[in-house]
């Protein structure tokens, strides 16, 4: 399983770069997206996916073996991770509309410079 | 008494604080309040000329330490002095005449600021007896000349001029910098004082010619000597207080006295002689010579600034006690006659609106003192007694017959120099102050009684000074006395006079005087012949070979950087793709002992992996459909796949933040898509065969380093710790929010402040719109 995710992730970052190197700044914009999401999986992947058990300890317990769950590490930094990317994602669009909007453009090569024509 | 001249060299610095203030209350009054700073300080060098030990440091050691080895301390011996005494006498002096000179200016704030604390950086340089103190000290003289001579920076001239000059004397600091750290390296120590009194000498060192090579770079790119000299004539671009200061007292002379700083060091090698030797001729009869045919007063004055350079550098070289008496009498005699000069060509120049010699006519009668003043100050130029300037040539004469083997060189360039000089102190008091030009009237603009006292007093001063020294010479005596026990080690009384009986260097002083009023004479065919041999040498005109210079490393550098700057995002990004790529990639497959087993792995599950194949399906539709929303939804679609398999393998939390946020981020898209452009295609074929290839390298190489790090399992979990104390620590049964909770608490903080900044961020940008409609709205 770990192979075919690994696959995936590797899919996904083709196509995130593929994106990213596009001239338009709303492919731009989505391949950030993908990235974003395959850079969680690669975490996830990382914290492992031997186990299906849900990081709860259960009601009668003090406590959890670790041997039992994956990494809840992981699911921590995704989750942080997840968040901010969204808002990154609010602000990238936020600046994309006004940036549209100012120069009239969605191509980045007509961004080449800081001078206002 | 040490701690008094620090204080007052620190006020000097100080002072500019209070410039606004006092600009606010009296505008024209700024130099005059100013000028009360190098007064105090003159008051108090002179009380140490007079109690000075012929052969005792003034004032020995008083530090403040700023770093290990870097101190402040002064040390006050016969050359800081002589130095000194000059730099605030005239800085005093200067400032007074600046009062009127600069009255009604702009930028008067800035000119005062820059003027004081190129003094006290001055001030501080001479008196400095450590030797990296020394040169950051000869840095800042460097810079605020630079502000100054640019001062006028909306002419062009004016700033190539301060450009020049801050290039060629940074050049020099950076060699001075090198130089130092050098010498405390093999010395152990960057004072003055201990390297004087241990008599460390490095002329035996290996590194020793690297290091006089170094501070005659210095010494030569600060003190305009051939073949940097040009940048001096440029900087008469300054205004003309400025220009006085730093031809007479300031600037130029640093060079000076860092060699005579240093020559317990470094002195009276074979090396040191002749590499002085050899541009101090030079530099002394180019200047000299280039003097002769130029009409511009301050141009004039300039070049023979060059040329008295040259032969200060010159009497170092030749390295006997009596020319070091001579470079240090020099010294005075030119810091007293181009100071009083040059001011007067501002006065000249602000009574009648040129400095142009020949367009000037007979000004005797209209302004009566400063016709005294400037015979005064030519006569001494000119070397002629009973003034200063008689005796420091003679002294300069006297050492250049006494030195061996080169005297049949020298002294013809030093006759032929000076013959130059007297023909030029004549020509300028000639054609300013008696030839009756039949064509030209000048016009008075400012009548010199209508000068304030402020004005003229400049230049009476130091005619007058140059006076009294030549009369009475023996004030000078203890310090130069005191200046050679530490140059040179040699206990000498030194004694000066005005007359010193009949003797060849008197023959030489006659042959001089008459060679200059021949030469006077004819000095039209002279000017012509001078002209012409200098328009022989104009390919090597060294002004634009140093502006081609710079202008041709600009180009080279802009085009460079225009190749790695180039601006286009996509291929900075391929950029960095592909270099850490390669660079990733040599050390991934360096790691070979790691077996590639299939067993590691987990087992396949069906429900994800066809989630899997319908998310790799939506991404390719995102990445090829040519509709922006359905592109949009794809997205989505892999998002939520995603989710779920987070889902299915035991991360609830993760799998509802997922859906949230990828809702969340969808609604957004949306609301902002209907206001931007369809997708368009703007890239040629080629590039989206080179984009792909380099995206599917990408990928094969993220696919490679998961594999790798899938394989390197570490034995132990940070997270175990959590696992184990979540319910008995946080209290809670969800081991990640207890995490997120309590654990890493903080963290879960700053994740809010980037949301919350983020937020602001979207807030602003849409509050800036509104704004600027608004603003649209009013200009139509």
């Amino acid at each position: 399983m770990e192979l075919i995710i690994a696959i995936f992730i590797g899919l996904l970052f083709a196509c995130g770069v593929y994106l990213i190197l596009r001239r338009s700044i709303v492919k731009v914009i989505l391949g950030i997206f993908v990235l974003s999401n395959a850079t969680n999986l690669i975490i996830f992947l990382a914290g492992g996916i031997k186990s299906e058990a849900v990081a709860f300890i259960p009601d009668d317990a003090e406590s959890l073996n670790p041997e039992l769950i994956n990494d809840p590490m992981a699911q921590v930094l995704i989750l942080k991770a997840i968040v901010i990317g969204l808002g990154i994602a609010a602000y990238i669009l936020a600046l994309k509309y006004r940036y549209f909007e100012v120069t009239g453009t969605h191509d980045l090569d007509q961004l080449k410079n800081t001078d206002q024509k | 008494m040490a701690n008094l001249l620090t204080v007052l060299i620190a006020s000097l610095f100080l002072a500019t604080l209070a410039i606004p203030v006092i600009y606010r209350l009296r505008t024209n009054g700024t130099g005059t309040f100013l000028a009360l700073f190098p007064l105090l300080i003159f008051i108090l060098l002179g009380y140490l000329l007079i109690t000075l030990n012929p052969f005792e440091a003034g004032i020995g050691d008083s530090s403040i330490a700023i770093l290990e080895g870097m101190e402040l301390s002064l040390r006050v011996d016969g050359l800081s002095l002589i130095f000194g005494l000059l730099i605030s006498g005239i800085g005093f002096l200067i400032l007074l005449y600046s009062s009127f000179y600069m009255a009604n200016q702009e930028r008067q704030k800035s000119f005062y600021l820059y003027l004081m604390i190129f003094m006290g950086a001055m001030l501080a340089l001479v008196f400095s007896n450590n030797l990296i103190t020394l040169f950051i000290f000869w840095e800042i003289t460097s810079v605020a000349s630079f502000f100054l001579i640019g001062y006028n920076h909306h002419r062009e001239k004016s700033r190539q001029a301060a450009f020049q000059a801050l290039i060629i004397t940074a050049v020099g600091g950076l060699a001075l910098l090198f130089a130092v750290i050098l010498t405390g390296n093999i010395t152990g120590t960057y004072r003055i004082s201990e390297i004087i009194s241990e008599g460390i000498h490095l002329g035996n060192h290996s590194r020793y010619p690297l290091i006089l090579s170094l501070v005659i770079i210095a010494a030569v790119t600060k003190s305009a000597q051939f073949p940097f000299h040009f940048w001096l004539p440029g900087a008469m671009q300054a205004p003309t207080p400025i220009s006085a200061y730093l031809h007479s007292a300031t600037m130029v002379n640093a060079g000076i006295f860092l060699l005579l700083r240093l020559y317990p060091l470094l002195g009276g090698t074979i090396m040191w002689k002749y590499s002085l030797l050899i541009t101090g001729s030079i530099t002394m009869f180019l200047g000299a010579f280039s003097s002769m045919g130029q009409k511009d007063l301050k141009r004039i004055l300039a070049f023979t600034t060059i040329s008295a350079l040259g032969t200060m550098m010159l009497l170092i070289g030749i390295d006997t006690v009596n020319s070091i008496k001579a470079a240090l009498v020099f010294f005075i005699v030119h810091g007293l006659y181009k100071g009083g000069l040059f001011m007067i060509t501002g006065i000249i120049d602000k009574s009648t609106g040129t400095r142009d010699i020949y367009q000037l006519n007979n000004l005797t009668k209209s302004m009566p003192f400063t016709a005294l003043f400037t015979f005064l100050a030519v006569i001494s130029m000119a070397g002629l007694p009973p003034m200063l300037g008689f005796i420091g040539k003679e002294l300069i004469y006297e050492a250049t017959i006494q030195m061996p083997q080169l005297s049949w060189i020298i002294v013809p360039l030093g006759v032929g120099a000076n013959i130059i000089m007297v023909a030029i102190s004549i020509t300028v008091f000639y054609e300013l102050f008696i030839y009756q030009k039949k064509k030209i009237t000048t016009k008075l603009l400012i009548k010199e009684k209508a000068f304030p006292t402020s004005f003229l007093v400049g230049p009476a001063i130091l005619a007058f000074m140059g006076l009294l020294l030549g009369i009475a010479p023996e004030i000078l005596e203890n310090a130069i006395s005191n200046s050679i026990y530490f140059i040179r080690g040699q206990s000498i009384k030194i004694t000066l006079s005005l007359w010193h009986g009949f003797n060849e260097v008197l023959l030489l002083s006659i042959l001089t005087i008459a060679g200059g009023v021949i030469l006077f004479l004819l000095r039209k065919p002279a000017n012509r012949f001078i002209a012409h041999i200098l328009n022989l040498f104009d390919i090597y005109h060294l002004p634009s070979i140093f502006n081609n210079l710079v202008n041709t490393y600009l180009k080279v550098t802009s085009r460079n950087t225009e190749r790695i700057q180039h601006g286009y995002h996509r291929f900075y990004l391929m950029t960095f793709f592909l270099v850490t790529i390669a660079i990733t990639s040599l050390h991934l497959f360096k790691i070979t002992d790691i077996p590639f087993s299939l067993q590691y792995f987990s087992p396949v599950k069906p429900h994800v992996l066809l989630l899997i194949i319908i998310a790799s399906i939506a991404v390719l539709f995102a990445v090829f459909t040519k509709t922006r929303l359905s592109a949009i939804l794809a997205m989505g679609l892999t998002g939520y796949s995603i989710g779920l398999i987070y889902l299915f393998y035991g991360a609830v939390d993760l799998a509802i933040t997922q859906f949230l946020a990828e809702t969340i981020i969808m609604v957004i898209f949306v609301m902002v898509i209907y206001y931007l452009p369809t997708f368009a295609v703007l890239s040629t074929r080629t590039s989206r065969i080179r984009d792909a290839i380099i995206s599917i390298i990408t990928g094969l190489f993220i696919t490679l380093v998961i594999l790798k790090a899938e394989l390197i399992k570490p034995d132990y979990r940070v997270s175990d710790f959590f696992t184990e104390n979540s319910y008995t620590l946080g209290e809670g049964k969800n081991i990640v929010n207890t995490i997120l909770v309590d654990f890493r608490a903080l963290d879960t903080l700053g994740e809010m402040f980037v949301i919350t900044m983020a937020a602001a961020g979207v807030f602003s940008l849409f509050k800036f719109q509104i704004k600027r409609l608004k603003e649209r709205k009013k200009d139509s």
